[in-house]
């Protein structure tokens, strides 16, 4: 709440120091935002599965993290984008289970629950954006979000 | 000052060499006051010109040998580790290397009026040749200085992961049969990898039973470090050992779930010291309040 709202930040997501780099940005905008920490925890849980399916599937890309301010409302939106072979089948790939590589196959589905919102703009060939956004949750009070 | 002939053939890489062992004194005053050597050697000023007179030996030593191109030229090897240390100096106030090679490419100019005056004719053939000569001479020693500070930064990237690998993996013993490994920060496939060796290595060499994954440490669980920890576990099972993963916090907890992640098979507890009465209990072993010292509470 004190920290003042930047504009959006780019990272690349090209090796496994760049999760790490992207796990911590990521924790560090949800903090300065005044994420709880179940709703941050959940937060940087998905952008770790979301900036790993960029890196494994998508073959590198980028993240763009953007504060949102929407009259009170405070939020964070991260758009994981790659240009790799893009999801044949999204609603497959959503499901529970599926997957491609040897993982959990719980990535995708699993990230859905995390957030608040998740959408994938994927087309084969042409690379693949998932975009999350989430939302500052229970205000302790009315007027508290001030600053 | 004996100066080059015209009409002669002149090799330019020799008269340079000639010409640093000349001027060494006169270039390596006017290279102490360059920004790199003015920056590196803040406490007098002898010093930088007795370092520039190093560098211009060296120089004159490549010219010589007429490796005027070659980075591996003999004479760069006595420089070597002193343009290291000055381009570790200047990284160190916050300089890039190209910001430094930027100040290797300035040591050039001065060296180059000096040059000009020993010609009768600056713009003559011969000054232009010998001038060329300088030209790449000093852009080899940009490339050296390059060189040198990017080794040097790998080598001390790599020599800290290896450290980093090795520090964040200990396997403790607590008890006879049980041992606890605190798991700290990023569990990638690297890091799980050296956990599940040297527990799997421990829980043989001191024939433990139980093994406690402690992951107070670990920030964030999401499914590859939850099927790393469900490989480690299946791994100690076949081992003949039980384990048993402790210190997980109610966000991660809640995130797991949501996650739709099952660690149902895998024996959990919030925090190492239940995961350790779990262990002393399987075995039978009461841990119990007794004489105030001495004996053995057993």
């Amino acid at each position: 709440m004190h920290a003042p709202l930047v504009s959006s930040t780019r990272l690349s997501l090209g090796s496994d120091a760049d999760l790490a780099r992207a796990r911590q940005q990521v924790r560090q905008a949800a903090a300065d935002l005044g994420f709880s920490l179940v709703q941050l925890t959940k937060l940087v849980t998905a952008a770790s599965e979301l900036a790993r399916n960029t890196l494994v599937h998508g073959g590198g890309g980028h993240l763009e993290i953007t504060p949102l301010t929407d009259g009170a409302r405070r939020g964070l939106r991260l758009a994981f984008v790659d240009a790799g072979p893009g999801i044949r089948d999204v609603d497959l790939a959503m499901t529970d289970g599926y997957t491609t590589g040897s993982g959990l196959g719980m990535g995708l589905s699993g990230t859905k629950r995390l957030v608040q919102e998740l959408t994938v703009d994927s087309r084969p060939g042409q690379g693949t954006t998932v975009t999350v956004t989430d939302w500052l949750r229970d205000l302790p009070s009315p007027r508290a979000g001030a600053p | 000052m004996q100066v080059a002939e015209h009409g002669t053939a002149l090799d330019p890489a020799q008269w340079l060499s000639g010409f640093l062992q000349r001027r060494r004194e006169q270039i390596a005053q006017r290279w102490a006051d360059a920004a790199l050597f003015r920056t590196v050697f803040t406490v007098s000023r002898d010093e930088a010109v007795e370092a520039g007179k190093v560098v211009v030996d060296a120089l004159a030593d490549v010219a010589r040998s007429g490796r005027l191109e070659d980075l591996r030229a003999a004479g760069f090897e006595s420089v070597r580790d002193l343009l290291g240390r000055m381009a570790a100096a200047r990284a160190r106030a916050g300089h890039s290397p190209a910001q430094i090679t930027d100040q290797v490419a300035e040591l050039r100019e001065p060296a180059a009026a000096l040059l000009r005056a020993e010609f009768e004719d600056p713009a003559g053939e011969d000054a232009h040749a010998c001038l060329l000569a300088l030209t790449l001479l000093t852009g080899t020693l940009r490339l050296v200085v390059m060189e040198t500070s990017v080794s040097a930064g790998e080598d001390l990237i790599a020599r800290q992961r290896e450290q980093l690998l090795e520090m964040t993996t200990p396997v403790i013993s607590l008890w006879e049969g049980i041992v606890a490994v605190p798991l700290i920060g990023t569990l990638d496939s690297a890091r799980s990898q050296v956990v599940m060796e040297s527990l799997l290595e421990a829980i043989v060499s001191r024939r433990a039973r139980y093994a406690i994954l402690d992951i107070t440490g670990v920030p964030t669980v999401d499914s590859l470090v939850a099927q790393h920890l469900m490989k480690t576990v299946a791994a100690a099972r076949l081992m003949g050992a039980e384990c048993i993963v402790s210190g997980i916090r109610p966000a991660i907890a809640q995130t797991i779930v949501h996650l739709g992640i099952d660690l149902g098979t895998i024996i959990t507890r919030t925090g190492l010291a239940d995961a350790l009465a779990y262990a002393l209990a399987q075995q039978g072993i009461v841990v119990s309040p007794g004489p105030p010292a001495g004996t053995n509470p057993r």
